[in-house]
């Protein structure tokens, strides 16, 4: 099971957060300083896991996470994943970001947060892995942003649409 | 009102976005806060606006404000306003914002069951798939009551995505209603072998996820996931698979015995690190279920270490951690396997990466030895010298002392080095392990009673120097250490050089800063060191040394008296009217030294850490009841709390504190003296011990600990511990060279307390001698201890509520709740509709795939049932083994054919316990060469026959599919017929249906199982269908099936696929004939007619049609063209659209999968009327049971005879002709040769053959 998933950059900011397991928002908040805290201070060839995140999960949890130039991915995950397949499915999630959004960047995620959010509900689903096929997961995204296309030229007020998929 | 919906969009244009939201953040970076706040105002107003756009908005960007740490809860009406919205696009914002801040204590949840109930149910897939998302993340158990029967409903939609969506968070739904786990099981199961990949790696998620925590209850379904594990390709399941397998050995060594084949193939031949690992990873799981070390074994564990060493020596990184991860669980088990890499594994220690080091360390546990232990406690001890993060310095700290104190200090052999490897631990600053150190001290102290002079003078020395009292202390958890040293010197104070100077210590006024608890001990051991002097002194004739004592007692124990601390108060007050007590007695010349070393007399044992909890209870006594019997007002109202305390009492049984009296802990305590006394291996503290120890060599130049204040961690010159190093590698030395002249005299040494561990060291550890006699006194148990240990298990893990038997047959009481006001299946009633239709149109005789998935509910239902009628049956055929015992030789075909039917489990539906053995029992014995024939003979036949040993070796394989039994049942009606004559005619009938569905639809699946009913079960997911045509309404995908009753007809079975947001009716299936195929077109139509498609599609939705065919000729494949019309509805058009295709006669469609039996197929090619041809096929990489599974499967072969790697195979045509193979595999090539009656269609076969392998 995967119990939490950040991203944050290399500041400590939160770009997005997705726990499987309820915490209040303060401790949310401290769970990602710690966590930024253990990942930032690693060099970037040291290997992508960790142990010792001592506010989320325990010692049957493991931090497993990839840095991506102003982005660090990282996904808490107990023992019953595998710690490369994982790493794998980080690659998989960004790779599918990079599709969706045509060479991904920090600033996508900033202003669409909420987009990245349903990205990431096509691949991992209440803490389980739904899907790891990449071509999949991306046809699924786009037919749902057609669909919201549609609604929003039916709807007609939508001349700031806020939920427009940038083409 | 419309007005008012205008004003609330053109307001709306002025609203902030997210991205506005954003940006404004951004560009408000010194007042965040401020700005957050004005906006989170803005949303407030936002909120209450009719318009749900706008509120949409809002909550999408609370969303993120979430994220940054703020608390939305006061929003949750509106994210269920916004969830409820019919639009797509409002509704994921809602279930979005849901997810994200929704939990169980959201009290509007309970507002959301009808509306995610309508959600789960509408016809659009993903309004459907977006709750079951957002439902995963903030099920309730009151949710998961209400809506664990629609879900359940939605594991067998039409579409994958949501079937794959369902079977997930069916997860969900179990742990927060367990009673929802027996009932939803079955079909759970069935997911594992759904066709859709995504579908099938979900339900093998969920059921690894349940199976992790209590594995025992799904051991039953080990055969399918074997089956799974040996035809997946998809390596995420196969991981999950083999991680499940892991969990699963340790409860099963047979199922261990099974695996390693297979993993070790897989081991050999994947690519894929992660699956390799999670291999090796199993196999040491099943290493270690297999305590009984099998010759053949050694290689597996070989090879697994010689994996991991590659891993570890890999630039990667991360390999290199997990192959030492991996190392360690190993080391648990072959200690050996792994030490031959120590140097490997010392070199990671110095990597710069932490885990890596910390991985190391772990694996440095096992690796010590007598020998190695100092020289790798130095290299610790310089790690810790320059460890930089107090993190890894304590986790540094934590392992030497583990090393150290593993197996009761079996690796020690000179006591002083690791008490001043300890002494040296104490000058680690800020580490919170001071009481760790301090129990270790306290533990060897008490523990080793040779060791207590060195000890106790090195107590003092810390005691004195006291350079822990420095710093800041109160965070500083070293002084913890004090604790054990105030305590060892009061204790043992008759071993102290000069009492007198650490009671000084012991009472300087800088003590009232430590904490609390340690003060305490300081003041009681202050008064024992009092004793002590007042001892020393007694024969003394000049007394004002004692007095001066007394005195020194008196003015500092105030201090103390005026402690905050109860405990330090109350012992100083107390000790101090002691001492003035004691000093009027001195004043008065009495000798008082006697009784007040009477008041610390007696030595105090160790007792283990669970004794207390062992105690068993007496017999008669029952913790439960009442001692006195509560006052009851009524009956009624008495009974209940009873019961209830009953049930609550998580572990009833803990014993209580039994009393003993003093008289019987007397009698204990010579009886247990007696014993040690007669114990040969009971040495006891006698001064002869000591003496060895000074005869070492230079022990007594050791200098006293110096412990420079000034810079703690670096000592000039070496540290003390490594001089102890030197030494005993001097003593050993010199040991040996005496042990050389003293050759022949037997070694008279031994050690109390731990033979047994010695016995099982190496044999050259035995030769270490350590330095001084040690007696490690055990620690105490009770008396008959119970030896039971299961205080590890959480009474609240979740996970507890679900260890479920699973096997057992369903009650009605454990059906899902079902509101009844509502159809539970209603969004998948049209399709079924349709298939009722299509069913009654078409020829009655055909049955559509989701037909038959109804039945296998129907199944379920009925199981209990059939297994009772398997009862009936096998009674009848162990009365018919008698007879058959005889004639056996005749009859070995039939005898086999009706013992299956009892015997062959249908693995796919029933998994009984009983089934698991028989699955088990034929694990392959590693007999190497014969192995392959006999296990298949042994897995073919039945159990009987098998324990008779009766087995011919031309036994043909089996099929376990039930359905195939009927299949053949029908071919030997007469016999058949005998078995079958209490069951009802209606169900005969049955029967053929069945049997002819068989063939045009399931066939492939069953000759699958054919293939491969050797050790490996065979590949389930493959599908045959392959497109016909597609375009942006439609899709088509088909397969064609030979039909087997009638020679000319092949069935074409189409799976049309909505794929648009319309309507799609009178959909029109036309093809256009040509002379050697035909459309079986109803009677009165013409024959350019085209067929009406039995049923509409909604959107989203999938459904299968059957068309018949008539051929003449099938030695050639052939094309025909077609062309599928249909109308296109929407709310207010409709267009008429269509679609052209080309369906593709193959010639393995007109092949039949038809058992044969070895003997019948020897006999059809010593006919001679078959010609012969053959194809080589390169490059096929793949395992011989897949390729043989594949042939069987795509192209209707079954397997005859399987030896090795070669294997007959046979076919028939819908027209009778005989296909023979014989396929034989050496490396990556295959090769098959091949008879037939017919060379044309051979070579068309064989050549679709080639393609099928060409395409994998």
């Amino acid at each position: 099971m995967i119990k939490a998933i950040l991203i944050f950059n290399n500041h400590g900011k939160p770009r997005l957060i997705r726990f499987y397991q309820y915490f209040a928002e303060d401790m949310q908040q401290q769970i990602i300083r710690e966590t930024f805290h253990l990942v930032s201070k690693r060099d970037d060839n040291v290997c992508n896991f960790l142990e010792g995140g001592s506010l989320i999960g325990g010692s049957d949890y493991k931090l497993i996470y990839r840095h991506y130039a102003t982005l660090y991915f990282v996904f808490c995950v107990d023992s019953s994943e595998s710690e490369l397949g994982i790493l794998d499915l980080i690659q998989v999630f960004v790779e599918t970001l990079d599709k969706c959004f045509e060479n991904v960047c920090e600033l996508d995620l900033i202003f669409h947060m909420d987009k990245v959010h349903y990205i990431l509900q096509e691949v991992v689903m209440g803490g389980m892995v739904l899907e790891t096929n990449m071509n999949e997961i991306v046809a699924q995204v786009e037919v749902q942003n057609r669909m919201e296309k549609s609604e929003s030229l039916v709807g007609s007020v939508a001349k700031n649409g806020h939920v427009t998929f940038p083409t | 009102m419309a007005l008012k919906i205008v004003k609330g969009s053109i307001d709306r244009m002025f609203d902030k976005n997210l991205q506005d939201l954003v940006r404004g953040i951004r560009n408000h970076k010194e007042d965040e806060a401020k700005y957050i706040s004005t906006c989170i105002d803005e949303i407030k107003q936002e909120l209450k606006q009719d318009n749900i756009a706008v509120k949409a908005n809002a909550v999408c960007k609370l969303t993120y404000l979430q994220m940054l740490g703020y608390d939305v809860s006061w929003a949750a009406f509106n994210i269920v306003e916004v969830m409820s919205s019919s639009k797509f696009t409002y509704k994921r914002i809602g279930y979005l914002a849901a997810s994200q801040c929704f939990h169980e204590s959201t009290d509007v949840i309970m507002l959301t069951t009808n509306q995610i109930r309508k959600d789960l149910s509408s016809p659009n897939q993903y309004d459907t798939g977006v709750a079951l998302t957002g439902l995963s993340c903030f099920v309730t158990p009151d949710l998961a009551r209400d809506l664990a029967n629609d879900i359940m409903t939605l594991m067998s939609h039409t579409k994958p995505y949501i079937r794959k969506k369902a079977v997930l968070i069916m997860y969900k739904v179990f742990l927060k209603y367990p009673e929802s786990l027996r009932p939803a099981f079955p079909r759970l199961k069935e997911k594992l072998e759904d066709p859709d990949p995504g579908v099938q790696s979900a339900a093998v998620n969920v059921i690894c996820e349940l199976a992790r925590r209590n594995p025992k209850n799904y051991l039953s379904l080990a055969p399918l996931f074997f089956k799974l594990m040996t035809s997946s390709t998809n390596n995420w399941v196969l991981i999950k698979i083999i991680k499940l397998f892991g969990a699963l050995t340790p409860l099963e060594p047979r199922l261990g015995k099974k695996l390693i084949e297979p993993l070790t193939n897989l081991i050999h031949s994947t690519s894929a690190m992660s699956l390799l690992y999670e291999c090796v990873n199993t196999v040491i799981a099943v290493l270690i279920s297999l305590s009984s070390g099998m010759p053949n074994h050694s290689a597996s564990i070989q090879l697994c270490v010689q994996k991991l060493r590659i891993l570890i020596e890999d630039s990667d990184q991360n390999l290199k951690y997990l192959g030492l991860l991996a190392m360690s669980k190993i080391l648990k088990t072959h200690p050996k396997s792994v030490q031959s890499h120590k140097d490997l594994i010392l070199q990671c220690l110095d990597d710069k990466d932490e885990s890596i080091r910390l991985r190391a360390l772990d694996l440095l546990y096992g690796m010590v030895s007598k020998k190695n232990l100092m020289e790798i406690v130095k290299k610790l001890m310089l790690h810790v010298d320059k460890a930089e993060g107090t993190t890894y310095r304590d986790e540094l700290l934590t392992k030497i002392i583990d090393i150290c104190s593993q197996s009761n200090y079996q690796y020690i052999t000179n006591f002083e080095w690791y008490i001043s490897i300890l002494v040296e631990l104490t000058r680690l600053e800020g580490t919170r392990h001071g009481h760790l150190i301090a129990s270790q001290m306290l533990d060897v102290a008490i523990r080793v009673k040779a060791i207590r002079v060195f000890a106790v003078a090195q107590m003092a020395t810390l005691l004195d120097n006291a350079h822990l009292l420095t710093g800041s202390m109160q965070r500083n958890g070293i002084c913890e250490v004090l604790y054990a040293a105030a305590w060892i010197c009061g204790e043992f104070s008759e071993h102290l050089e000069n009492p007198l100077q650490t009671l000084e210590a012991m009472l300087r006024p800088k003590v009232a800063t430590l904490p609390g608890h340690i003060q305490a001990v300081y003041v009681q051991n202050a008064a024992k060191l009092f004793a002590t002097v007042l001892k020393s002194q007694e024969g003394n004739t000049d007394s004002t040394t004692a007095q001066e004592t007394s005195q020194l007692m008196i003015d500092r124990l105030p201090l103390f008296v005026q402690s905050a601390n109860l405990e330090v108060q109350e012992r100083a007050s107390c000790i101090l009217q002691l001492v003035k007590y004691i000093q009027k007695l001195q004043q008065k010349d009495v000798e008082v030294a006697e009784e007040v070393i009477a008041l610390f007399a007696g030595e105090l044992n160790p007792v283990a850490p669970k004794a207390q909890k062992k105690v068993p209870v007496p017999e008669g006594l029952d913790l439960d009841a009442w001692i006195n019997e509560p006052p009851s007002e009524s009956e009624s109202e008495d009974e209940q709390p009873k019961a209830i305390f009953a049930k609550e009492e998580p572990k009833h049984s803990r014993p209580r504190h039994t009393e003993v009296d003093e008289k019987e802990l007397a009698r204990r305590r010579e009886a247990r003296k007696q014993e040690q006394a007669n114990n040969p291996f009971y040495i006891k503290a006698s001064p002869s011990s000591q003496k060895v120890y000074q005869d070492a060599p230079g022990v007594e130049h050791i200098p006293v600990v110096q412990i420079d204040l000034s810079v703690p961690l670096k000592v000039p010159g070496l540290p003390m511990s490594d001089q102890y190093v030197k030494l005993e590698e001097e003593r050993r030395q010199k040991e040996r060279a005496e042990k050389k002249k003293k050759e022949k005299k037997k070694r008279k040494e031994k050690r109390s307390g731990r033979g047994k561990k010695h016995d099982s060291g190496p044999e050259s550890e035995e030769d270490i001698t350590p330095a001084h006699m040690v007696d490690i006194v055990t620690e105490e148990m009770p008396e008959n201890a119970l030896p039971s240990d299961d205080d590890d298990k959480d009474p609240n893990d979740p996970h507890k509520a679900l260890d479920i038997d699973l096997d057992k047959p369903l009650a009605d009481s454990e059906k899902l709740p079902v509101r009844s006001h509502r159809a539970a299946e209603a969004p998948k009633s049209p399709a079924e509709d349709g298939d009722a239709e299509s069913a009654a149109t078409q020829e009655p005789k055909k049955k559509s795939g989701k037909e038959k998935r109804e039945k296998k509910k129907d199944k379920d239902r009925d199981r209990k049932k059939s297994k009772e009628e398997k009862k009936k049956k096998k009674h009848k055929h162990e009365e018919k083994e008698e007879d058959l015992l005889g004639g056996q030789v005749e009859e070995p075909v039939v005898q086999s054919e009706e013992t299956s039917e009892v015997a062959a489990p249908p693995t796919s539906t029933t998994a009984e316990v009983s089934d698991l053995d028989f699955w088990l029992s034929n694990a392959p014995v590693p007999s190497n060469t014969q192995e392959a024939a006999t296990v298949a003979a042994a897995e073919a036949a039945p159990v009987p026959e098998a324990a008779l040993g009766a087995a011919p070796d031309s036994e043909p394989d089996e099929p376990k599919d039930t359905e195939m039994e009927e299949t053949k049942s029908s071919k030997h009606k007469k016999k058949k017929q005998k078995k079958e004559k209490e069951e009802k005619e209606k169900k005969k009938k049955k029967k053929k249906h069945h049997h002819h569905h068989h063939h045009s639809d399931g066939g492939g699946e069953e000759s699958v199982q054919n293939g491969t009913v050797e050790e490996e079960e065979p590949l389930p997911p493959m599908s045959n269908y392959c497109l016909l045509a597609e375009n942006s309404y439609i899709k088509m995908v088909y397969d064609i099936q030979g039909n087997l009753q009638d020679g000319s007809q092949v069935v074409v079975s189409v799976i049309f696929e909505n794929k648009c947001d319309s309507f799609l009716k009178s959909m029109e299936f036309n093809v256009l004939d040509s002379l050697n195929s035909k459309l079986q077109r109803p009677e009165g139509s013409g024959p350019h007619d085209g067929l009406t498609v039995p049923f509409q599609l909604p959107p989203g939705v999938s459904n299968e049609a059957r068309f018949v065919f008539t051929v003449q000729s099938i030695v050639m494949p052939q094309k025909l063209k077609g062309t599928l019309t249909f109308i296109v509805k929407n709310e207010d058009s409709s267009t008429h659209e269509k679609l052209d295709f080309k369906l593709h006669f193959t010639c393995t469609s007109y092949l039949i999968t038809t058992p044969c039996y070895s003997d019948a197929f020897a006999k059809l090619l010593e006919s001679g009327d078959l010609k012969g041809s053959s194809v080589r096929l390169e490059g096929v990489n793949m395992p011989f049971h897949h390729l043989l599974a594949r042939i069987c499967f795509h192209h209707h072969f079954s397997v005859v005879e399987r030896i090795d790697s070669c294997a007959s195979m046979y076919s028939r045509s819908i027209q009778g002709h005989h296909v023979c193979l014989l396929v034989k595999t050496s490396g990556q090539t295959v090769s098959i040769d091949a008879k037939c009656d017919e060379p044309t269609l051979l070579g068309n076969v064989l050549d679709e053959i080639k393609q099928t392998f060409s395409q994998c």
